[in-house]
């Protein structure tokens, strides 16, 4: 007798399969599933601990799998911050956390990848919504609460529904200047914030093969802003070749199988495409640059997990080189980890933005999440590279946050408006 | 479980920065948090929120981040529990094991007004607009969630299910 040939599976049914030790599962399914990489950062990393430490709980459920990154409050800009991660600290040092990067590495996201943490097919798991970051190399990455990531920490399993996934197909050539974030922000203007709720991503056709890694995490980062349990792209050569010398484990791409059951699937050519920009309050409020140029704006920021890795600082670079931020935009550059920091400062492109005006900061999540360094008062607009335009994200709450690519978020600082960066370029 | 509250309605996509903004996390005393919940959707709730009131509102309620101090701040304003069209998936995870009941339920949504008088059974599955003398069912919790909610969320939860495996 033969076995029952094997249903085809998308890419989030193959991971939780994998996860929860089965060989089939299917969407709708709850499964309780092995993690493979937890997370948590400052903001949370002592309440995570301390929970355990309340419970009797001395030691993490494997030590070589969680990592512990300070990045939102760095360096603390605050007694209360500065306390949170001095118990922080000692909890890493108590509970014997190996991959304790403290303040030295930047965003926590970017540190996962650049420092081989993530792998194609793997089950993650942060205290941070824009965990789906990880989806770009093919992990299945999740945000959770401190609670459940104190229940991670001590038994690593976690139950789940299996989500359904929608499919968005990537064809065309991109034009230039049009960038990963113009496609993700176009998908949320699309088919609204909510799209994929309580679903999977997975971006798939040629356009998306010929996406960078960098553009890939910036997708992926943002299907949380669709809603997404995941975001995922297959993991391919590109993929394979980035995690190249960043891990000892073995490779392999990993995909969804051919056949694989999905929700909806969406055509989307990218030819055509202008660059977007997201107008305040919702991610999903989002008008072709044409429309909305000319629009003046009081802060100009380029960084977060989002789009603060090198290809994005490149970009902005190439508009600001021998020009001056608008001198009544005050611009601020965070970098998304120390690696891009040093391989920006090798590049020159750290005195391209400091010779136009702007201040560099140290890598990490400051502005985007309104925790400090570019905080916005009233009235005040600012364009940044970032995820989210919420009401009193960055500051005041009768302040504005518009959201665009990093080349949009430069010719803006030097307009002083919101501006096409092909008219600098 | 069974809730009976005042309701207090809300838009589409209460997003966790109108819920409880980021210059309030460095606080974790749940009082504290309670005393800004949804400021910035609306600065007077604060203040006017009842014992056991349930907070209604329409679609992708909670979207954003992953912070507790979200259904924290709303459960310790008293609210007893949030009737939705639909809640973002991490803020509902955390609420259920936060112990703050969070119900599906368009078309109560649909037929409540602000200041009607809500009842809602979480173990029947219904929520009954009291003031409208209509009465929806709810989509259904697995049956583990319930525990879960019944427990008062997942640390008790936990502590239950670890007492009665070594008994």
């Amino acid at each position: 007798m033969t076995a029952a040939a094997p249903t085809p599976m998308t890419m989030a049914e193959k991971a939780l399969a994998r996860a929860a030790g089965r060989s089939q599962v299917a969407a709708g399914e709850f499964v309780t599933a092995s993690v493979d990489l937890a997370m948590t950062h400052d903001i949370f990393a002592a309440d995570v601990f301390g929970m355990l430490a309340d419970a009797g709980i001395r030691r993490v459920w494997d030590a070589d799998r969680v990592v512990v990154v300070f990045d939102h409050l760095v360096p603390p800009p605050t007694i209360e911050a500065a306390e949170a991660q001095r118990r922080a600290r000692q909890h890493a040092a108590d509970f014997g956390i190996r991959h304790f990067y403290a303040e030295r590495a930047g965003i926590c996201h970017q540190v996962l990848v650049e420092k081989g943490h993530v792998l194609p097919g793997r089950l993650v798991v942060a205290t941070d919504s824009h965990t789906t970051t990880h989806g770009a190399l093919g992990a299945a990455g999740s945000g959770i609460g401190s609670t459940e990531m104190a229940y991670v920490l001590a038994t690593g399993r976690l139950w789940f529904k299996v989500p359904e996934t929608i499919r968005f197909e990537l064809v065309g050539e991109l034009p230039e200047w049009v960038t990963a974030k113009d496609i993700v922000l176009f998908i949320a203007g699309r088919f609204g914030a909510d799209v994929a709720r309580y679903r999977a991503i997975e971006m798939g056709g040629p356009a998306a093969s010929r996406l960078s890694v960098a553009g890939r995490l910036t997708i992926s980062n943002m299907a949380v802003e669709l809603g997404a349990k995941f975001g995922f792209f297959e993991a391919d050569e590109a993929a394979l070749a980035f995690l190249t010398g960043r891990t000892r484990e073995p490779l392999e791409p990993f995909g969804p199988d051919d056949g694989a059951r999905y929700l909806a699937a969406y055509s989307i050519d990218v030819s055509d495409l202008e660059p977007q920009v997201a107008l305040p309050h919702n991610v999903d409020n989002v008008r072709p640059l044409s429309t909305v140029r000319g629009l003046r704006v009081d802060q100009a920021f380029l960084g977060s997990c989002t789009n603060g890795r090198l290809e994005d600082l490149a970009a902005a670079a190439a508009i600001l080189r021998a020009r001056t931020v608008h001198p009544d935009v005050r611009m601020v550059v965070a970098p998304a980890s120390q690696e891009v920091y040093r391989q920006a400062a090798r590049q020159g492109l750290l005195e391209i933005f400091s010779q136009a005006g702007a201040v560099v900061l140290n890598p990490g999540c400051g502005p985007c999440f309104g925790g400090h360094q570019g905080l916005l008062a009233p009235g005040e607009r600012c364009i940044g590279s970032h995820n989210r335009n919420f009401c009193g994200r960055m500051g005041s709450s009768a302040a504005e946050i518009c959201l665009a690519s990093p080349a949009v978020v430069a010719a803006s600082a030097v307009a002083g408006a919101i501006a096409d960066p092909r008219e600098y370029a | 479980m069974a809730f009976r509250g005042t309701a207090h309605k809300f838009g589409a996509h209460v997003d966790t920065d109108q819920i409880i903004p980021a210059r309030y996390l460095n606080m974790s005393d749940p009082q504290e948090l309670a005393a800004h919940v949804m400021e910035d959707a609306d600065a007077t709730f604060a203040g006017r929120v009842q014992a056991g009131d349930i907070v209604v509102a329409d679609v992708n309620f909670g979207c954003g981040s992953s912070r507790e101090h979200a259904p924290i701040s709303i459960k310790a304003a008293g609210v007893s529990c949030i009737v939705a069209k639909s809640f973002a998936r991490i803020f509902f995870r955390n609420s259920i094991n936060l112990g703050l009941p969070v119900v599906e339920c368009p078309e109560a949504v649909e037929a409540t007004d602000e200041g009607d008088t809500l009842q809602v059974d979480l173990s029947a599955g219904t929520v009954t607009n009291m003031t409208k003398e209509r009465s929806f069912t709810a989509k259904p919790y697995e049956p583990f969630m319930l525990e879960l909610l019944d427990a008062g969320g997942l640390v008790e939860y936990t502590k239950r299910r670890l007492q009665a495996a070594s008994r």
